[in-house]
């Protein structure tokens, strides 16, 4: 078997809290689906047969209770439950199914919507036999207003600095802003190994990750590391450039004294190499192929350890960890799929006015002289007489009584919007009832967070 | 049962097979002589209403081609006899059908007869459209003139160098999906003299159509194939290593199914990964003929060996392969070559050929003085690699492009060749470009001399670069320079065509000698077809 997929779906949602703190995240409906629909879909099209799922009991329960997962998803789904309480990192979740990993893996997150062509990034990892392959994609910027939130608030977004060779394939440099205190140094050996280096700012990570097995074996041995993205990433970046026991090369800055000897001791567990590795460097010798031109090193400097990003400039790639990322997909995600936008058991009357770029979900009932435009509508959802519904999400279950005008809002499941209320970028929670004629604007309805 | 149709034809028979075994062609009235007895043949026999007789089949080919094969002798009491074959043709006609079997009950001979003539006018006439088109590569290959061509040996031509017949091609297709393999499309204007080759894009890599954990084929040859693709395993040797490498991983992952013989189901298990390989990439003839020891290796492993033994062997002989082949060989033909390099020397190699660079490295750790020029070509610049190599030795080296060459050849004393195959006609086949440079190293008078182990020795016959080689991606050829791209949209220009080759066929005449292994050191090209013939007689 040549790769193992590994879908996190444990996280938390802590970016959006308004909308999981009764839909666990990956359950969350977008276009109608449940979120981690969309990334087992994206592996069950490329041709995966199985994936190990980890994630939380209540997530596992949904799961086994929803109709799309249950029908669509023809893999066979390896649910491994880990507590709920969060202090769980993406790194610890792979040490704890350590044992059932048994070749390279592809590990992705559950809030991953993209239409990628994963040959191009399961591509560089095998034919540079690569340590990592990640995928990053040029960040949109998000038009829709974000309802729930009195004016624009601008969190301060730390920016990622990602640093590509020249040909826009070999990962050089990666570090948050967070990290860099005063200033982003490169080092020495890096630019004398690769004097181009284009550094970006701009990209998304997706959260998409080919690693060796090599690694996960590493990670069993340093617990340290807790998260994939935060840590082991930026350190496999780090360690391409670092200076291995048995290369007789010259000193470089004084900080690596200090790291070489953890390196060194940790190096030989990152690259196990294969047990015809005489052969394979007698082919590298005999090749007349080199990755850089210029100076007088061979394929790849030598270097053992390589990591690979494939930087998706054309398609859909979104991570749907914010509200307004929430948003975006809701509005874009249907445009992957062939399906039609109407579900055939819905019951439309005639004289409702629906726009082309709407989703109706299964079962729901939509009465006359209604006009919905650019919206979601959930299963099973009810919509009375003369409302008008634009730009908006309503998730599943929701009874709208006549007369309301709702725009750009996202109601949650279960709730109740009275009739004649007229709600404008507002949220509403799980299971809330507005009051008849309330005019919102802008604002979050939800009940007290249960604790 | 004899007739008076066939008392005839004995003799004539005398005659045909005397001037075919003279090796002489039929002349014209010969030819015409001939067709008019046939018809008082045919006549007679009508009128006797007799058996069928034989129709000797003299198909009038407007090119010079050898004589039809013949049939079987007349006499017995065959009902039909078989429709002649047709000769082996020359290279310009594309695959002969297979003798149609010739048993048909019950039907009136007269009927049968024209029903029979009916079908060999419509194969005639249908061969006759076929060489139309393939009248313009007729006239520029060179003709075969093979003398002796009398037995009905049925020639089929290579699949991959027929890719203008649609025929082949739908048999490719059905082939690769019975071992669920998927067919890679051709890409891009085909220069039409090149148009029987297969043209694919670098850009539309084969594991697009692969599902991702590639459950039927096995994951190193999966990436051997997009190494072979993208270029980056490249060169005679480190394919061929690259490809053993794979097939023992492939070995050591390898179960016996209940019921199966080892030896039997590997090497079935094998087919796919190579048509697999195939379409990433031309198989080379070194790899060719690794796969051909490989294969045998498999089918003589007796049936009562176990697995586990039977696998250990196995890696076991590719180990003894590549050692032999490729490592004890290079250094065999290292200490041949240093001994005509002389102090002094101004070497002129092309390329980048292990084989070249390791016999110089060689020398110079031998401490023989010497300096290199390095010509190079576009659009692969292999050169830069092999200039790297040596000044990182310490070899002092010049490095000029492949248009300089006749400035540069004045001061140039001996030429270094490494070759991608020798074939049987002494014909050595190498990167593009490597004819050129042999060509005006003879008008100079320079002793050119071609490196190669003999593992890449060919059985076949090879006289022009046109019948068989390879066509590498033409948008390698587009160059950006000032930020101007002007061959950005090639495609939209109807008449123009970017023709990308990779290989060339040298001549023996400009090629003084040959330095290869296996105790044989330097040997002209001509005897190439005597190493392989010792060598089979070995195995």
């Amino acid at each position: 078997m040549e790769l193992q997929a590994v879908l996190m779906a444990a996280g938390g949602g802590s970016r959006m809290t308004d909308l999981t703190y009764n839909t666990p995240k990956p359950m969350l409906p977008v276009g109608n689906k449940p979120l981690m629909w969309y990334p087992l879909n994206l592996l069950e099209r490329v041709g995966f047969e199985e994936v190990i799922v980890i994630t939380t009991k209540e997530v596992q329960k949904m799961m086994s209770t929803d109709p799309k997962m249950k029908v669509d998803v023809k893999m066979k789904l390896d649910v491994v439950c880990i507590q709920e309480d969060g202090d769980m990192g993406t790194a610890d979740a792979l040490r704890h199914i350590q044992q059932k990993i048994k070749t390279d893996i592809l590990v992705m997150s559950c809030d991953l919507i993209t239409d990628v062509a994963l040959h191009e990034v399961v591509d560089l990892f095998r034919a540079h036999n690569a340590t990592l392959a990640m995928l990053m994609s040029k960040a949109h910027e998000f038009t829709e207003t974000v309802p729930g939130q009195k004016g624009k608030k601008k969190t301060a977004e730390q920016r990622d600095f990602v640093g590509v060779d020249q040909s826009g394939k070999r990962l050089l440099f990666m570090a948050n802003e967070a990290d860099l205190e005063d200033g982003l140094s490169v080092r020495k050996s890096i630019m004398r190994k690769h004097p181009r280096m284009h550094i970006k700012t701009g990209l998304v990570d997706a959260h998409l990750y080919c690693l060796k097995k090599a690694v996960v074996d590493f990670l069993t041995e340093n617990k340290s590391i807790s998260s994939i993205r935060g840590e082991l990433v930026p350190y496999l970046v780090r360690k391409q450039f670092s200076k291995t026991t048995d290369s007789p090369k010259m000193k470089d800055d004084a900080e690596d004294q200090t790291q070489k000897k953890n390196d060194s001791s940790t190096n030989h567990e990152l690259l196990i190499s294969s047990r015809d590795e005489p052969l394979l460097q007698l082919a590298q010798e005999r090749s007349c192929w080199n990755d850089h031109h210029g100076d007088m090193s061979e394929a790849y400097h030598g270097g053992k350890l390589r990591c690979y990003v494939h930087i998706m400039d054309q398609g859909l790639c979104y991570r749907v960890n914010t509200l307004a990322a929430f948003i975006e997909a809701n509005r874009l995600a249907p445009k992957l799929f062939e399906e039609p936008a109407v579900h055939p058991s819905a019951v439309i009357s005639e004289r409702c006015q629906m726009g082309s770029d709407s989703i109706i979900g299964a079962l729901c009932q939509v009465a006359d002289k209604t006009s919905i435009k650019r919206s979601t509508i959930g299963n099973s959802t009810t919509v009375k007489e003369k409302v008008k519904v634009t730009n908006s999400i309503i998730m599943h279950g929701v009874t709208i009584e006549e007369g309301c005008n709702i725009q750009g809002s996202v109601i949650c499941s279960n709730a109740v919007i009275g009739r004649g209320a007229d709600l404008k970028y507002c949220l509403v929670g799980n299971g809330q009832r507005i009051e008849p004629e309330e005019r919102g604007g802008e604002l979050a309805y939800q009940t007290e967070q249960p604790n | 049962m004899a007739d008076s149709g066939v008392t005839e034809g004995p003799d004539k028979k005398e005659e045909i097979d005397r001037a075919k075994s003279e090796g002489k062609e039929l002349t014209k009235e010969e030819k015409q002589r001939l067709r008019k007895e046939k018809k008082q043949q045919k006549k007679n026999k009508e009128k006797k209403d007799d058996k069928a007789s034989q129709e000797s089949e003299k198909e009038k080919k407007p090119l010079s081609s050898p004589p039809p094969a013949s049939q079987p002798p007349p006499q017995s009491t065959t009902q039909k006899a078989p429709s002649a074959v047709p000769a082996p043709a020359p290279v310009s006609v594309p695959a002969s059908e297979a003798p149609v079997p010739a048993d048909k009950p019950a039907k009136s001979k007269a009927e049968l007869k024209a029903e029979r003539r009916a079908r060999q006018e419509a194969e005639r006439a249908s061969k006759q459209g076929k060489k139309g088109e393939t009248g313009q590569q007729a006239a520029t290959s060179k003709q075969k003139a093979p003398p002796n061509e009398l037995q009905p040996v049925v020639k089929r031509l290579p699949e991959h160098i027929q890719v203008d017949n649609p025929d082949v091609l739908k048999k490719l297709a059905k082939k690769l999906e019975r071992q669920q393999i998927p067919l890679r499309m051709d890409y891009g204007y085909k220069v039409s003299l090149f148009s029987h080759l297969h043209q694919y894009s670098r850009k539309a890599p084969l594991t697009q159509q692969v599902s991702i954990p590639s459950t039927v084929i096995h994951p190193a040859v999966v990436r051997l194939g997009l190494q072979y693709s993208q270029g980056i395993v490249t060169g005679s040797n480190a394919r061929s290593v690259a490809l053993l490498h794979a097939f023992k991983q492939v070995i050591r992952d390898y179960t016996t199914p209940p019921n199966e013989e080892l030896s039997r189901d590997l090497v079935n298990k094998l087919k796919p990964y190579i048509s697999f390989l195939n379409q990433c990439r031309p198989l080379s003839a070194s790899m060719g003929n690794a796969i051909k020891y490989i294969k045998k290796e498999i089918s003589n492993i007796p049936s009562q060996c176990k697995e586990e033994e039977a696998k250990s062997k196995l890696l076991n002989c590719i180990e003894c392969y590549i050692n032999e082949k490729i490592i004890l060989a290079a250094k065999a033909i290292a200490k041949s070559a240093i001994e005509k390099i002389s102090d002094g020397d101004v070497i002129l190699i092309y390329g980048c050929s292990s084989l070249v660079n390791h016999i110089l490295c060689e020398a110079f750790e031998k401490s023989r003085k010497f300096r290199v020029i390095v010509v190079d070509s576009r659009p692969r610049l292999e050169g830069r690699e092999a200039l790297r190599r040596l000044v990182q030795k310490g070899i002092s080296c010049t490095y000029v492009l492949i248009s300089a060459v006749s400035y540069v050849l004045p001061e140039v004393s001996k030429v270094f060749l490494g070759a991608h195959a020798l074939l049987a006609n002494g014909y050595v086949m190498s990167r593009v470009g490597t004819s050129q440079i042999a060509l005006v190293a003879k008008a100079f008078n320079v002793p050119v001399l071609v490196c190669c182990e003999t593992y890449k020795f060919c059985e076949r016959v090879q006289t022009d670069s046109f019948v068989s080689n390879e066509l590498d991606d033409p948008d390698d050829l587009i160059v950006t320079r000032k930020g101007k791209t002007h061959l950005k949209d090639w495609q939209e220009v109807p008449s123009l065509g970017l023709l990308n080759l990779v290989y060339d066929v040298t001549p023996p005449d400009f090629v003084d000698l040959v330095i290869t292994d296996l105790g044989l050191g330097m040997i002209p090209c001509t005897s190439v077809p005597v190493v392989l013939r010792v060598k089979n007689v070995d195995q």
